[in-house]
């Protein structure tokens, strides 16, 4: 019993990764109602930004506020630039485009930073939390700190004019430009907010897995992962799914045999399609409805 | 939440391609495969090995097209497939002595069956749900191949080495022209088929399914036979892919099969042109040719350069080459009038 309680714990801290990239993964969903495969690469060049700007002598929250806004910047370009003009092609095009900016970006923080693995500090510190062994201060911090973006992201899209301005671009585009809504730049908006939030979650996994421009491959699909279990729609689904994920990996390589490091990706895949299968749009997804 | 929200306004994924759109006429067709009969017998066999690879991995885009542009289902676990074939094909030949041409009929059948299989679960799901299934299907393949439960008929980790065949009958012709005339010979089979398959019954089947599920089943069309159909010929033909991969390159290794494999088949596809079949050919140079073109401009860089030659490719041809391919119809057309 025990070791099964050190194991969720362990999933859970390991989970707080997926949940932070999940609510990314969702927020640019809700923009633009589909996956965004660059996602993880954008956050591995903000957090390559902000490593950089430390290592130029700025302290960590200064850092993390202009990688913030850096980033939310960058979303915005990176739409109005490529994206943009691609609105009219057919889906799969633009996800040949999104694999188009993943390789970019991918080989360019390689050329900039090179595939060592550094270092990358912690505002939070890395001892104990609480004399537990297998949650430090640091992963402590990252869920307080998702569940402090779940929060404010839920107020965002209930109560703001924004939030729901954006909502309503993104479920029925046509009827939204009847009311005024310019939803060519909430796409933009929601390109901006999912590259900040992916951004601190880059900023905030990297003392983790540590910095090198692969970092984001594996954390990306299991945020992916997370978010469609949880349902695509609901940011609260993403953080609980990014959660059971971890928890799920964690007691996978635990308790079936044979199981080595690289077989609990796969395992964690087949439970979530087998989830998937009985729930088809996620746990805490709404069915859509579909028009003939 | 309003009941408008939970009204998708549904904008297909698969843009609807009409049936006669999806080959060439008859003239273009006969120039074409006069060139790819007699170029080989001009060029050094490296480039003859190349123009081997481009129908194999033109196949298995042919046969991802027939699934994402027949049927309407997205798959970015084609290369699971693409292992499974080449693996049948290799382990026929070198643990039982298999003859390689008896290799491939027995590799497109398990893969028809694993594609039939697989398909099941995923008739429940759709788009992104669909995207992820076959994905795991994807990143999980290699390590099923590694396994060492496996590791007696597989070679585990280190694969297995296959011999090329030489030609027969004591004809006069290297390996390389052999094996490029025996795939092109499966290859050309193998696309008259799948054209046939897509103007029969089953393939306007397809093809109503992609284009609304739910009309489709009101039309009496029994959409989960059809669609798990669909994913057992596109794993059956890539399973045929792949075991001609594995003779063509005379090696298997569970890491020549990972996801990377798969997201190139994807590429190839929507640059060729979703739903139009010829252009399966097209994507497919592009996969084997623009990374090294890529490699050639820059070698620190040369991801960025893929990235933004892709770029350029879907900015200008968003539809893929089939729109090259129309454009060059509608000004032939224009100059024939004047």
């Amino acid at each position: 019993m025990e070791l099964f309680t050190n194991q969720v714990l362990a999933g859970i801290a390991t989970g707080a990764i997926y949940a932070c990239m999940a609510l990314a993964v969702v927020m640019i969903y809700q923009a633009i109602d589909h996956l965004n495969f660059a996602q993880g690469e954008m956050a591995m060049f903000s957090t390559f930004i902000s490593w950089q700007l430390m290592q130029w002598g700025l302290p960590y929250w200064v850092a993390f506020v202009v990688t913030l806004a850096f980033s939310f910047a960058g979303g915005i370009a990176i739409e109005r630039v490529l994206f943009k003009p691609l609105t009219k092609a057919p889906i799969l095009t633009q996800v040949a485009g999104f694999i188009a900016l993943y390789s970019i970006i991918n080989s360019f923080a390689g050329l900039t930073w090179d595939f060592t693995i550094k270092q990358y500090p912690t505002p939070f510190g890395s001892s104990p939390f609480l004399g537990s062994q297998l949650i430090s201060t640091h992963q402590a911090g990252m869920i307080g700190i998702t569940l402090l973006l779940l929060t404010g992201l839920y107020f965002f899209f209930q109560y703001t004019r924004v939030g729901l301005a954006m909502r309503a671009a993104a479920a029925v585009p046509e009827s939204a430009r009847l009311v005024g809504i310019n939803t060519s730049w909430m796409i933009a908006l929601g390109w901006g907010m999912a590259a900040a939030i992916g951004s601190i979650a880059g900023m905030l996994i990297a003392p983790v897995v540590f910095l090198e421009p692969n970092m984001m491959g594996g954390v990306l699909i299991y945020g992916f992962a997370a978010a469609v279990l949880g349902g695509l729609t609901s940011p609260f689904g993403a953080v609980l799914g990014g959660f059971l994920v971890g928890i799920f990996e964690n007691l996978a390589g635990t308790y079936i045999p044979h199981v080595g490091n690289e077989m609990k990706l796969p395992i964690a895949l087949a439970l979530i399609i087998s989830v998937l299968v009985i729930k088809p749009a996620g746990l805490f997804g709404r069915n859509i409805v579909k028009r003939v | 939440m309003s009941a408008v929200e939970e009204i998708a306004s549904q904008t297909p994924a698969v843009q609807a391609v009409p049936k006669r759109a999806m080959t060439l006429s008859a003239g273009t067709a006969f120039v074409i495969v006069l060139l790819l009969l007699v170029v080989p017998l001009f060029v050094k066999n490296f480039i003859i090995f190349q123009m081997t690879m481009l129908l194999i991995y033109g196949l298995a885009v042919l046969a991802l097209n027939i699934l994402t542009g027949g049927s309407g289902q997205f798959s970015l676990g084609n290369s699971a497939f693409y292992a499974i074939g080449a693996y049948t094909s290799a382990i026929l030949m070198e643990q039982y002595n298999v003859n390689y041409a008896l290799t491939l009929p027995v590799a497109g059948v398990i893969c028809f069956g694993a594609g039939f299989l697989f398909g099941q679960p995923a008739l429940r799901l759709s788009g992104v749900y669909l995207a992820l299934a076959t994905f795991a299907l994807a990143t999980a393949m290699p390590q099923i191949l590694k396994l060492g439960f496996f590791e007696h008929w597989t070679g585990g980790v280190q694969g297995l080495v296959v011999t090329k065949p030489d030609a027969p009958f004591g004809l006069p012709m290297s390996q390389d022209m052999w094996l490029y005339y025996f795939t092109l010979a499966i290859t050309i089979a193998i696309y008259v088929f799948s054209v046939n398959l897509l103007r029969s019954r089953s393939g306007r089947a397809f093809m109503a399914i992609r284009d609304n599920e739910i009309a489709a089943s009101a039309m009496g069309i029994d959409v989960a036979t059809y669609k798990t159909l669909a994913f057992g010929v596109s794993a059956g033909i890539t399973g045929v892919a792949g075991g001609l991969g594995a003779i063509a390159v005379q090696f298997v290794a569970p890491d020549s099969y990972t996801i990377t494999l798969a997201i190139s088949l994807f590429l190839g596809m929507v640059v060729g042109g979703v739903g139009w079949l010829p252009g399966s050919f097209v994507g497919s140079a592009f996969i084997i040719f623009v990374p090294n073109i890529a490699e050639g401009i820059s070698k620190g860089l040369s991801g960025a350069v893929f990235g933004v030659l892709l770029f350029l490719v879907i900015f200008l041809v968003p539809h893929g080459s089939r729109q090259v391919a129309m454009v060059a119809q509608q000004l032939l057309g224009k100059l024939r009038k004047n």
